[in-house]
């Protein structure tokens, strides 16, 4: 083979590598200041009697709607101190310290500052904020909204607490590269209103699409982390677990209404589906705390998001096919008498409670079977108050391929869906990603 | 149906189905009967024994999942006369009032001991919430697992 640029073609070759480069590092240039954003005028701390309560009271719950907390705080920490680590495909980031303390809260923070974070993602000092911050969602929430949020935070006590240092795959630590990602995934505007719905449904629209950001987890993202508009709700990633379609694609057995949707959001569980597992016990544990007319909202717009959702082929639910099940995976038929049936099995005391069979859990009857790994390896604990149903982990009693065994099992038991592949690697996959920050 | 298992250091072979909880075979079979029955569901830890070192309830691991991984039991980890570190710490403490859940608390303590010899408040904290005591010694159990955690030698025991 000849050495590169050894001809008069080659030559040219070069002449126009160099201009090309010369065009790319200006407009990387141009693209960079054109990311830059000015800081914002710090500000001393604003009184706390300085906010209206009844403006505090209405920021306290579109905090919950929001679920600010979740992700700001540290387990075992202060609430909204923030320094939680988030596990994300491009390394690990520290969530920021949402009380007013002035050096490592945001206690310099004036509203607009404030504001201008949840739309643009733009820190107080001009840097650009991951995207873990959703404000891909944030930016559609009005002002007033924001301004209450402002004042629920600025009313809390500080707390002197700085994050750790991010670790993020390099070079996604220099913050100006977020000016990209916004360019094609940030879209401002208010949520569009449709008068051919009720008002209810809108308010629903404007807090799933807003505050809530129930995209964030349940709409598929691509490479470079942004959410798929075009596949919006149609089930995602979300710590591990997967967070089911919420469009016609819902795996549910049965239907979801706007009534059984209701009790799930605002209790943890429904008996007509399943209980709240994973990251979606702490949604629930925020909306049993929000007036009922904003969860009847949501339920709304979400059921009408399922419209066009089948429940399969008419078989009446929950199925439960034990001698099929025992044929498909006798092995995991073993496993499931002793370690799942005292709860699981057909009358046991925990069905007579008015829990849900596991036919009626959608883990079971989702295409992907992690969501079912992660609730057999890590348990699930009781979502709203403490109470409510608690599964143990099974992670150190059984293996993966006991787990595998397990899951084949019951999906074979409990419903007529095509068996889960891989299984073994899939549940592999789930438990090392629960071994994660 | 005879399964062959290893518990304490000792392989066993037992007449026992597949299916049967460990809980089971430790104390009707092999007369181990320091792991308790509290509620068969996985929710109250009186039957903790651990496997492979990992502490996990016995009444909802079947003998089936055992297979070569080994266990043990509070009988592997000292007599009456030669108590582990652990055990005597939990004497010291007086940590047991009726005892029902003790032995379950001893080995999902000494799996953390084991695996993190010097944990502090929060960790023992956040590894004991899985098991329950009635009859409330939760601070007696909490100071006699300190005993071991803070102790300037290892508290691994044995």
């Amino acid at each position: 083979m000849r050495a590169f640029g050894g001809t008069v073609s080659g030559l040219m070759q070069k002449r126009s590598v160099r201009l090309a480069a010369i065009i790319a590092v200006l407009a990387a240039g141009g693209a960079l200041a054109s990311t830059w954003r000015p800081a914002i005028a710090p500000i001393a701390s604003p009184e706390p009697a300085s906010f209206p309560a009844q403006v505090v009271a209405r920021g306290a719950v579109l905090a919950k709607l929001g679920d600010c907390a979740v992700c700001h705080t540290a387990d075992g920490g202060r609430p909204l101190a923030g320094a939680r680590p988030l596990a994300t495909p491009f390394g690990t980031l520290y969530s920021d310290n949402l009380t007013p303390d002035p050096e490592t809260g945001i206690g310099q923070w004036s509203a607009a500052a404030f504001r201008r974070a949840m739309k643009d993602g733009v820190a107080r000092d001009g840097s650009h904020l991951y995207p873990a911050l959703p404000y891909e969602h944030f930016t559609h929430v009005a002002d007033a909204d924001l301004d209450a949020l402002y004042a629920y935070l600025m009313t809390r006590a500080p707390v002197h607490q700085a994050a750790p240092a991010n670790r993020l795959i390099p070079p996604l630590g220099f913050r100006p590269l977020l000016a990209g990602w916004k360019l094609l995934f940030l879209h401002h505007g208010p949520v569009p209103v449709d008068p051919a719905r009720s008002a209810q449904w809108n308010r629903g629209a404007y807090l799933v699409e807003g505050l809530g950001h129930c995209g964030g987890c349940h709409t598929p993202r691509n490479l470079a982390g942004g959410e798929e508009g075009w596949h919006a709700y149609a089930g995602g990633l979300a710590e591990g677990w997967h967070a089911p379609a919420l469009d016609a694609a819902n795996p549910a057995a049965r239907r979801w209404t706007p009534d059984a949707l209701y009790t799930y959001l605002r209790t943890g569980i429904s008996p007509d589906h399943s209980a709240a597992a994973g990251p979606m016990g702490p949604v629930t544990e925020s909306l049993s705390t929000v007036p009922d007319a904003d969860v009847r909202a949501i339920a709304t717009y979400i059921a009408a998001r399922m419209a066009g959702h089948e429940t399969g082929d008419g078989t009446p639910r929950p199925i439960d096919a034990p001698a099929r099940a025992a044929a498909v995976a006798p092995a995991g038929a073993v496993l499931f008498a002793g370690a799942c049936a005292g709860c699981h099995g057909s009358g046991a005391p925990m069905l007579a409670q008015g829990r849900p069979q596991l036919g009626l859990a959608s883990s079971l009857t989702d295409p992907d079977p992690t969501s079912a790994s992660q609730a057999v390896l890590r348990g699930i604990e009781p979502p709203v108050a403490g109470r409510g149903p608690k599964m143990p982990p099974f992670a150190d009693s059984l293996t993966d391929a006991q787990v595998a065994e397990v899951l084949a099992y019951v999906r074979a038991r409990y419903t007529n869906l095509p068996a889960w592949t891989g299984l073994a690697q899939r549940v592999r996959a789930a438990r090392k990603e629960s071994a994660q920050p | 149906m005879t399964t062959t298992l290893t518990v304490n250091g000792t392989t066993h072979t037992v007449d026992a189905t597949p299916d049967t909880p460990l809980l089971y075979v430790l104390r009707d079979d092999l007369g181990l009967n320091g792991a308790k029955y509290g509620c068969g569901l996985g929710q109250c830890g009186a039957c903790t024994v651990q496997l492979d070192g990992k502490a996990v309830f016995s009444c909802v691991t079947p003998l089936a999942a055992v297979g070569d991984r080994s266990v043990r039991t509070v009988e592997g980890l000292g007599t009456i006369d030669r108590m582990s570190a652990l055990q005597q710490a939990f004497c010291d403490e007086q940590a047991a009032q009726c005892g029902y859940c003790i032995a379950g608390m001893i080995m999902r303590a000494q799996a953390l001991l084991d695996a993190n010899p010097h944990p502090d408040d929060a960790q023992i904290r956040a590894h004991m919430q899985t098991n329950l005591c009635r009859c409330g010694t939760h601070m007696r159990i909490l100071r006699a697992i300190h005993r071991v955690a803070d102790a300037p030698t290892a508290g691994a025991g044995r």
